[in-house]
């Protein structure tokens, strides 16, 4: 639709067709116009405008550019198939001598002490570098430069982010929280898919919750499956990037194959030995730089139903625990 | 010279944010000066000058901070050049709502912060409404999905600005805004001759002009009365 016809046009007939236009009006708390867009905004009064703070001019430019932007979101289909890190410097300036290239189903681990750079390197990802970072690193989308636009347009960003912070602020039960998550990212059916994220986050988190608790209520490891969940079906980023989340409370097995499984890149900076050894590939991060690339070996894969054993092991015993008992046997 | 306006609702970053950014772009050779406007007490001045950044500081008294801000405005960018800076930020709290100190052809950046609320961004008025930058900051406080809904609810009162997440703590993002400010295209002579984006109302009522006394008979001017019979 051309800017034209979307000023001049009834804006009944334009909620038909893109019922996200009544969005902009709601979230100014605006009523929704009767007849067009144009007439709305002539005959706004000088009161109103003031209140809005906004120039009539600007009203409608700000409008044009809602609906380019929305429009833009709900139509993406941008398939990513590989992400491509080419190494810039380390903390001393040192070059940092790789390049890797990453596939679509692809989980990479990050490891390294405190300080050594993990997050910035995430934070490269998430920016796109272009050399113009402190670490000078290059990172390419399917062998290309990545859209710069995509920098400033969190909507727009083909990287979801899974962070350390899991704390809600807004007073909502966890249905209407992702109700309302799923609204801003203009999905279809989004009653539809609260319910199945709900659903999902149940079987990880290892106590229940239900739909109507409020989101400040849930626990650690509740809220923790919850965004797991929640980023699993709601977002359409292909990369997934994940800072040392804490992992207690939740299935990490499964909360990762949910993660991967509609055939995203995972790259996650961890401590956790289990996590590190479902990896692909683990970087080594030192003074700032990756300086070694490890590959899961067979030999490591075979541990890893070792490990989850003695984690299941440890799990009970905090359980027990927590039931008052003792562990004069283990 | 380079200029750029921060504006923001108190506490919601502002300093902290310019703060990181000014290292950002210190170490990409950068030389940094601040202006800052308040009402009656800061003391942000003394933790830029901790970092030897020049400040200049302006209390407005009972004066709306904005427009104290726009009859200062010209004199501060000319104590800047005096500086010597390559860019010279201003940080004003927004106070009224109403009024924004945001400039025509000039960088302007509104700071906003991840609890305040996702109803706060349609109150807020022409400073985010006609900004070219939104940050939100404390992001680390809450999880992605709300700085997500968050973010949404910014860009649909403000579709064309950039929107960016900045720690003010830890100064992640910090970094890539600075590549924004430094940007040349906000390199400027003179402010003399340029325009507000958005009009400020002068004293909208008696009360502006120091009225205390209660009661209509008091009040004078733009006067809007709330309906207390109906609905
Ligand atoms: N957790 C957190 N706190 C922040 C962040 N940015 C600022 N703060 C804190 O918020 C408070 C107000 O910040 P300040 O920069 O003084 O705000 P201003 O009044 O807008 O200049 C200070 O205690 C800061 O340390 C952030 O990104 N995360
Ligand atoms: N190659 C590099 N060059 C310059 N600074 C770097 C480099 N890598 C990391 N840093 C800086 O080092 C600090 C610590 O890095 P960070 O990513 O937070 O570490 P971690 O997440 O591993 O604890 C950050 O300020 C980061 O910007
Ligand atoms: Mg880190
Ligand atoms: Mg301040
Ligand atoms: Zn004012
Ligand atoms: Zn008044």
């Amino acid at each position: 639709m051309d800017r034209e016809t979307l000023l001049k046009i009834d804006f009944r007939l334009l909620c038909d067709e893109f019922p996200f236009t009544k969005d902009f009006f709601e979230s100014q708390g605006l009523p929704i116009p009767e007849g067009s867009v144009a007439e709305f905004v002539a005959n706004l009064s000088e009161e109103k405008l003031e209140d809005l703070g906004i120039e009539p001019d600007e009203f409608i430019e700000s409008f044009v550019a809602f609906v380019d932007a929305v429009g833009s979101l709900t139509e993406k289909t941008s398939k990513i198939d590989s992400l491509r890190i080419i190494g810039g410097q380390n903390k001393f300036g040192e070059a940092e001598d790789i390049d890797i290239e990453i596939k679509a189903g692809e989980i990479i681990c990050i490891v390294g002490p405190t300080g050594s750079g993990k997050s910035r390197l995430l934070a490269d990802i998430e920016w796109m570098a272009m050399g113009d970072t402190p670490t000078k690193r290059h990172i390419k989308i399917n062998g290309n430069d990545a859209d710069k636009s995509w920098r400033f347009s969190p909507e727009h960003k083909p990287v979801a982010q899974l962070s350390q912070n899991m704390n809600f602020v807004m007073d909502l039960s966890a249905k209407e929280f992702v109700l309302i998550h799923a609204e801003s990212r203009f999905v279809t059916k989004p009653e539809e898919k609260v319910d199945l994220i709900i659903e999902k986050a149940n079987e990880l988190a290892g106590e229940k919750f239900d739909a109507d608790t409020p989101v400040t209520a849930l626990s650690g490891g509740q809220s923790r499956a919850l965004m797991i969940a929640d980023t699993a079906f709601l977002s359409k980023s292909p990369i997934v990037l994940i800072d040392e989340i804490e992992n207690a409370g939740i299935d990490r097995k499964k909360a990762l194959e949910l993660l991967v499984g509609e055939e995203k890149i995972v790259l996650m900076s961890t401590h956790d030995p289990i996590l590190a050894l479902m990896g692909d590939k683990r970087l080594v991060i030192k003074n700032g730089g990756v300086s070694k690339i490890i590959e899961t070996s067979e030999a490591e894969q075979a541990n890893l139903t070792g490990l989850q054993e003695l984690d299941k092991k440890l799990n009970d015993l905090r359980n027990r625990i927590r039931n008052g008992e003792t562990l004069e046997t283990i | 010279m380079r200029f750029v306006t921060v504006s923001g609702p108190p506490s919601s970053g502002k300093t902290s944010v310019i703060l990181k950014t000014i290292e950002a772009l210190t170490q990409s050779g950068m030389k940094s000066g601040v202006v800052k406007f308040d009402c009656l007490y800061t003391d942000d001045d003394k933790l830029y000058e901790a970092k030897g950044i020049p400040v200049k500081k302006g209390l407005s008294g009972a004066l709306c901070p904005d427009h104290y801000f726009v009859s200062n405005v010209s004199e501060s960018f000319e104590w800047g050049k005096k500086q010597g800076v390559d860019i010279l930020i201003s940080e004003s709290a927004g106070l009224c709502n109403r009024c924004s100190p945001h400039i025509k052809e000039i960088l302007a950046v509104c700071v906003i912060d991840n609890l305040s609320g996702i109803n706060t961004p349609k109150k807020i008025g022409p400073m985010l409404k006609s900004a070219d930058i939104v940050i939100i900051t404390k992001g680390d406080i809450v999880s992605q999905a709300e700085r997500e809904v968050f973010a949404s609810r910014v860009a649909a009162v403000n579709p064309k600005a950039s929107i960016m997440h900045v720690n003010g703590i830890t100064g992640q993002g910090a970094f890539e805004l600075s590549t924004l400010f430094a940007d040349e295209e906000t390199e400027t002579d003179t402010l003399n001759g340029k325009s507000l984006r958005f009009s400020m109302p002068s004293a909208l009522c008696s009360y502006c002009l120091g009225e205390k006394r209660i009661g209509a008979e008091y009040q004078m001017g733009n006067v809007r009365k709330m309906d207390v019979d109906n609905g």
